[in-house]
C-alpha cells in the first residue's frame, strides 16, 4: 500500500507501523464515574467494519509522527490521511 | 548434422553452438536457442511424463504457459525441479532431466496408471482414502506423494543469491509486444517515466513468430530497432527477462528479473534474480493471448501442440518437430501455420478446418468440414484420425500437429484484485474485468485486438489516454503498416463423444473428468476446479481453463458467460521461493547489533549469545578450560575477588526533557 | 595507566574505503550529531536558533540545510545537527545554549555511524537497497527510511554523493548490505 502522509508525501506502508483504531486517541477520562467500564471498552473491544474504517498507523522508519487514516478495509482504498497530532488538536487537546 | 528438424532462417546464432545434456544424452543447439527448441531440433518430441497417469508428454507451446514440457534444469546444488523447457535459455554446458518417472523416460513404469485410467478419475483420491482415517497421514498420503510426484529437490543449500529493489515510473508497461512496444514508444518520447517489462529473453512478442507483421519490414527487425529506440531514451528503463507477478495495491507491482538464469553460474557478486518492487502511477497489460488447444481423443502425445508455438518454433527457432505436419483448426490463423512451415520447406500432411468455409490452398490439403477425431503413437505421434464431412474416417500419417482453438486474452493480472473476467462474444473468450486494478488498462491482444494493427493502434492510443490523464502532452505515433486481417473464427471446444481428450495436460484433467463432475454435481465453477483440480497446476490453466468452461457450460445447458471462470492470483508464473527471501536469509536475516566493547571482547575470545538482535559477550574461556562453567566459575570467583565489568549497552536508553517531564515516568511506570 | 585508542563503527583505526565499479563506499568518522526537538509552543524560538547555528534557512520536511553545521528534518518541529566533531566537540552544549529551553536538545555523536556512496550511477545502488524515489531525489534532499530492516536517514549532498547514517551498533550489517548492494548494480 501507498500512504499518501500529509507532510512527505506518498510513502510505501512498509514504513509504517499499524497500531490499531483510531479510538484509541480518545483516552477515557480516570476519574469518571464509570472509568472502569469505559477502560474495559478502550481497551479490550474494537470495531471491525467490512468497509471504511479509521486507524492508526506509525511511520516508525521514517517521521516518527503518528497518523489518523481512513482505510476501506474490503479495497485498501484511503480516502483520508491527517496527522495525529492535528487530529488532537482539533479535538482540544496538546495546545 | 544431428539437428535434423533444423530449418533455415530463426533467431537463432549458428556460430555459436552450445553442447547440453538431457537425460545424459548429449545434444547441441544454438545461441537464442531454449531448451525445447534445441530438443526439437534434434527430434527429441518426448519431454516428460504426466503428472498422475505417467502419459507421455512433448511441449504443448513455445511460452511460460507450456503445461508439459516441465524439466528439472541445471544439477548439484542448483538443480530447479519444474522448470518450463521452452523458457529455459541454453547455455554451453546445460544439464537437464526429465521426472516423473520411474525408471527411464521411454519406459516409465508408472505409466501403468494409464491403463487404471478408469479408476483414477476426477475424486478418486476421495472416494478411495477415506477409511481407515488414520491411514491418510501414514500411509496414503507418503505414496500418493510419491507416484504422484513433480520433481525433485537437490536437498542442498541454494548457492545463487537473490536480490530485491525499488523501482518508480508513471508508466509500467507489462509485455514487449506489438500493442506494448507503440506504448512505450508513445510515451517514451513524450518524455514520461516509463518501464518496459517482458518475460522474454528478445522482446517483441509474437513479432518474432510471425513472418507477415508488417506490410514492408520483418516484424522482429521492427522490434529490434524500437527497443534500440527506447534503451537508448532516458526516461524509459527496458527490462527484458522481467516478469510482472502480480498487482498490488496502489498501483505496486511485482516483477521478477531472472538476471543470471542464461548463464551457467552467475557472475561473481551477482544475484541469480532480482524482486522488484515497482511503484507505477499507471500501468497497462499489454500481455498479448494464449492460444487454446482443441479437445480430442488421446490429444495429448508429443508431437501435438499449439500451430502458434509451431509458427514461432519454425519462425523464431527455425525448428519443426517433425517433417510431415498436420493442422486442426477452427480459425484462419491456424493456417498461418501452414502457409510458414510449407514456404520453410515442411511437408503439410493436411489442414483440418472445422468450417465448411475453410480457406483453401493450391500448396497443400485443406479438409473442410473435418475433425481429427483420435492420434496414434506411443511415445510421439505417427499418425491421426480424421472424421470427414461425410462421415466417412480417414487415417493420416504426420509427425506432428498443430492446433488452433482460437485465442485467450492473457488477462491474469487483472484478475489480481478479485475482478471478474467479462465475456467477449466477438472473439468468444474472456476479456478484462471492468473492476481490475486501479490505474491498470488493457491494451493489444490482452483486450481482443489480435491483428498487427489492431494491437499497435490500442497500444499507442490507450497509452495516450494515460499521458493525459497524468497531464503530459500527447503524442501522435506514425505507426508501420501492419497486417489487419479479421481473425475469423468459430468457437469450437471439444470434438463430439471424445472422453480421454484432455484439457489440462499438466494436471492430467480430461473431458470425461469435467462430465463426471458434473454428474456428482459439482457444477460451479468454483467446484469444478477442486474437484477435477482443472487449471489448478503451476500453469495455472492458461492452456486448459477455457476448454472445460465450455463442456461445463453444454451440459449445464447454459452459455460460458453464465457459468463464469474461475480468476486468477498472482504470481503469474512459478516464482523461486528465494527470489522471495531476498537477502534475508541465514545470519543475513536480520541486522546484528554489536555493543562498542565488541571488538575487545572478540579479541579476547569471548563465546556470544545472541539476544535480540544483539550479540552479548558470554563468557570469555581461557586456554584449558573445557567446559563453560569453568570459564564462568573463574569469572564469578574473579569479580568477587576484584571487581568485574559488564558491557549492558544491550539495554535500552529513554531520555526524558521537557516542562513537564515528570509526569511521564509517572503515568507509565505505574 | 591506559592508552586509549579511539576505533571507527566497524572497529577499525582507519575508517574504511571500498571501491568497486564506479563507487566508492567510505565510511566516516568524526563527525558530532545532536537532535533538537521544539517543545509545545517552541517552534519559532527552535528554527531561530537553528538559523543561527547552521548560518542558513531552516529546512523543511525532506530537507537539508547549513554550512559548517547543517540541519536536517526528522520530523514533524524537530531536527538533526551534524558538524565535524573536531571543530565541534561541544555541538550539543552549543546547541543546548542557543535553544534557551525552547526545545529538547539530545547528544546523538557516536549513536549512528555514517557511510558516503560516491561515484556516477548512484540510483542503481540505491534502487536495491531502498524505496526512495531517485527520480527526484536530489541534492539538498534528507529523508529517513528503512535500509536492510534499519531506519537509516539518506541525505544528498550532490547527485553523485549520498550519505547514509544508520544505528552504530548494526554498523557492520548496514555495511555488508551497502556492498552487497554495489555488487550487485555494478
Amino acid at each position: 500500500m501507498i500512504i499518501n502522509h500529509p507532510i512527505l508525501g506518498p510513502r510505501d506502508s512498509a514504513e509504517f507501523t499499524y497500531m490499531g483504531d483510531a479510538a484509541l486517541l480518545d483516552r477515557p477520562d480516570w476519574q469518571a464515574k464509570d472509568a472502569l467500564l469505559q477502560f474495559i471498552d478502550y481497551g479490550y473491544l474494537r470495531d471491525n467494519p467490512a468497509g471504511p474504517h479509521t486507524e492508526l498507523w506509525y511511520h516508525e522508519q521514517g517521521d516518527r509522527s503518528f497518523l489518523v487514516i481512513t482505510r476501506d478495509t474490503t479495497t485498501h482504498e484511503i480516502s483520508s490521511v491527517k496527522l495525529a497530532s492535528d487530529v488532537a488538536r482539533g479535538r482540544g487537546r496538546s495546545k | 548434422m544431428s539437428q535434423i528438424n533444423r530449418l533455415g532462417g530463426g533467431q537463432i546464432d549458428r556460430t555459436k553452438t552450445l553442447n547440453f545434456k538431457f537425460d545424459g544424452k548429449s545434444f547441441q543447439g544454438h545461441d537464442g536457442d531454449t531448451l525445447a527448441s534445441a530438443l526439437l531440433a534434434n527430434n527429441v518430441r518426448l519431454m516428460g511424463r504426466s503428472f498422475k497417469y505417467h502419459r507421455p508428454r512433448g511441449v504443448l507451446t513455445s511460452g511460460s504457459e507450456e503445461p508439459n514440457a516441465i524439466i528439472e534444469l541445471r544439477d548439484g546444488a542448483r538443480q530447479e525441479p519444474n522448470t518450463r523447457a521452452t523458457t529455459a535459455e541454453l547455455f554451453e554446458g546445460l544439464t537437464a532431466k526429465s521426472q516423473n518417472k520411474i525408471g527411464s523416460l521411454r519406459f516409465d513404469f508408472m505409466a501403468i496408471n494409464d491403463r487404471f485410467s478408469n479408476f483414477l478419475t476426477a475424486g478418486f483420491y476421495y472416494k478411495t482414502f477415506m477409511w481407515p482415517a488414520a491411514f491418510w497421514e501414514r500411509v496414503y498420503e507418503p505414496i500418493i506423494r510419491k507416484a504422484a510426484g513433480l520433481g525433485s529437490i537437490s536437498f542442498e543449500n541454494d548457492p545463487d543469491e537473490y536480490d530485491r529493489g525499488f523501482l518508480y515510473c508513471d508508466l509500467l508497461i507489462i509485455g514487449a509486444g506489438p500493442s506494448g512496444l507503440a506504448a512505450a514508444l508513445t510515451a517514451g518520447r513524450a518524455g514520461a517515466q516509463v518501464i518496459l517489462a517482458d518475460e522474454d529473453y528478445t522482446m517483441g512478442g509474437r513479432l518474432n513468430s510471425e513472418r507477415f507483421s508488417f506490410v514492408d519490414q520483418s516484424g522482429a527487425d521492427w522490434a529490434v530497432k524500437t527497443v534500440a529506440e527506447l534503451a537508448s531514451l532516458p526516461n524509459v528503463r527496458v527490462m527484458a527477462r522481467t516478469t510482472v507477478l502480480g498487482a498490488f495495491d496502489h498501483g505496486i507491482y511485482g516483477a521478477l528479473e531472472r538476471v543470471s538464469d542464461h548463464i551457467a553460474v552467475p557472475e561473481a557478486g551477482k544475484p541469480r534474480q532480482i524482486l522488484w518492487k515497482i511503484y507505477s502511477k499507471r500501468s497497462l497489460l499489454c500481455a498479448g493471448a494464449t492460444e487454446r488447444p482443441i479437445a480430442f481423443e488421446n490429444n495429448d502425445r508429443p508431437g501435438i501442440m499449439l500451430a502458434g508455438a509451431m509458427r514461432s518454433y519454425a519462425n523464431r527457432w527455425a525448428v519443426t518437430a517433425a517433417h510431415n505436419v498436420a493442422i486442426f483448426t477452427n480459425n484462419d490463423d491456424g493456417h498461418k501455420t501452414a502457409t510458414d512451415l510449407h514456404a520453410a520447406g515442411v511437408s503439410i500432411a493436411a489442414v483440418v478446418d472445422i468450417r465448411q468455409n475453410a480457406p483453401p490452398s493450391q500448396d497443400y490439403e485443406v479438409i473442410a468440414g473435418g475433425q481429427v477425431v483420435n492420434s496414434t503413437g506411443r511415445l510421439g505421434l505417427t499418425s491421426i484420425d480424421i472424421s470427414l464431412p461425410d462421415g466417412s474416417r480417414r487415417t493420416l500419417p504426420c509427425g506432428a500437429l498443430g492446433m488452433s482453438g482460437g485465442w485467450n486474452p492473457n488477462i491474469h493480472i487483472t484478475s489480481h484484485h478479485r475482478g471478474h473476467p467479462v465475456w467477449n462474444e466477438e472473439i468468444a473468450a474472456f476479456g478484462p474485468p471492468d473492476n481490475g486494478p486501479v490505474g491498470l488498462s488493457v491494451a493489444g491482444a490482452a483486450l481482443g485486438n489480435f491483428t498487427t494493427a489492431g494491437a499497435l493502434a490500442s497500444g499507442s492510443s490507450k497509452a495516450n489516454t494515460i499521458l493525459k490523464n497524468l497531464g503530459i502532452k500527447e503524442n501522435k505515433l506514425a505507426l508501420p503498416l501492419a497486417e489487419d486481417a479479421p481473425a475469423n473464427m468459430t468457437p469450437f471446444w471439444y470434438v463430439e463423444g471424445c472422453s480421454r481428450a484432455w484439457l489440462d495436460q499438466q494436471n492430467d484433467v480430461t473431458v470425461k473428468d469435467v462430465k463426471l463432475s458434473h454428474q456428482e454435481n459439482f457444477v460451479s465453477v468454483e467446484h469444478l476446479k477442486r474437484y477435477t483440480t482443472l487449471g489448478m497446476a503451476t500453469d495455472q490453466g492458461k492452456t486448459s481453463n477455457m476448454g472445460g468452461l465450455a463442456i461445463m457450460a453444454e451440459l449445464t445447458g447454459k452459455t460460458i458467460p453464465e457459468v463464469g471462470t474461475t480468476i486468477f492470483r498472482p504470481p503469474y508464473t512459478p516464482t523461486a521461493i528465494g527470489a522471495f527471501a531476498g537477502r534475508d536469509r541465514g545470519t543475513d536475516f536480520r541486522p546484528t547489533r554489536q555493543s562498542p566493547s565488541h571488538k575487545w571482547a572478540t579479541e579476547q575470545g569471548a563465546v556470544f549469545v545472541e539476544v535480540g538482535m544483539w550479540l552479548r559477550a558470554q563468557w570469555f574461556p581461557k586456554a584449558g578450560e573445557t567446559h563453560w562453567r569453568e570459564s564462568v566459575d573463574r569469572e564469578v570467583v574473579a569479580t568477587r575477588k576484584s571487581v568485574g565489568i559488564c558491557d549492558v549497552t544491550t539495554l535500552g536508553k529513554i531520555d526524558v526533557q521537557g516542562a513537564d517531564f515528570c509526569y511521564i515516568p509517572q503515568q507509565n511506570l505505574l | 595507566m591506559h592508552r586509549l585508542k579511539a576505533i571507527t563503527a566497524l572497529g577499525g583505526t582507519e575508517p574504511r574505503v571500498d571501491q568497486h565499479g564506479p563507487i566508492t563506499l567510505s565510511e566516516k568518522s568524526g563527525f558530532a550529531l545532536a537532535s533538537v526537538a521544539a517543545r509545545v509552543g517552541g517552534t519559532k524560538a527552535t528554527t531561530m536558533a537553528i538559523k543561527r547555528l547552521t548560518g542558513a534557512p531552516v529546512p523543511g520536511p525532506g530537507q537539508t540545510n547549513g554550512t559548517k553545521i547543517t540541519a536536517f528534518w526528522t520530523g514533524p518541529d524537530q531536527w538533526m545537527l551534524e558538524a565535524p566533531y573536531n571543530s565541534h566537540e561541544k555541538l550539543f552544549e552549543q546547541a543546548t545554549a542557543e535553544v534557551k529551553g525552547k526545545a529538547s536538545v539530545t547528544e546523538q555523536s557516536d549513536g549512528w555511524c555514517r557511510f558516503d556512496l560516491q561515484g556516477e550511477g548512484l540510483s542503481a545502488v540505491m534502487e536495491r537497497l531502498c524505496a526512495i524515489n531517485m527520480h527526484n531525489f536530489e541534492a539538498g534532499h534528507a529523508t529517513r527510511t528503512s535500509i536492510e530492516h534499519l531506519g537509516c536517514f539518506v541525505i544528498c549532498r550532490t547527485k553523485t554523493h549520498i550519505s547514509i547514517l544508520g544505528p552504530r551498533s548494526s554498523a557492520g550489517s548496514l555495511h555488508h548490505g551497502l556492498l552487497i548492494a554495489i555488487r550487485s548494480a555494478y
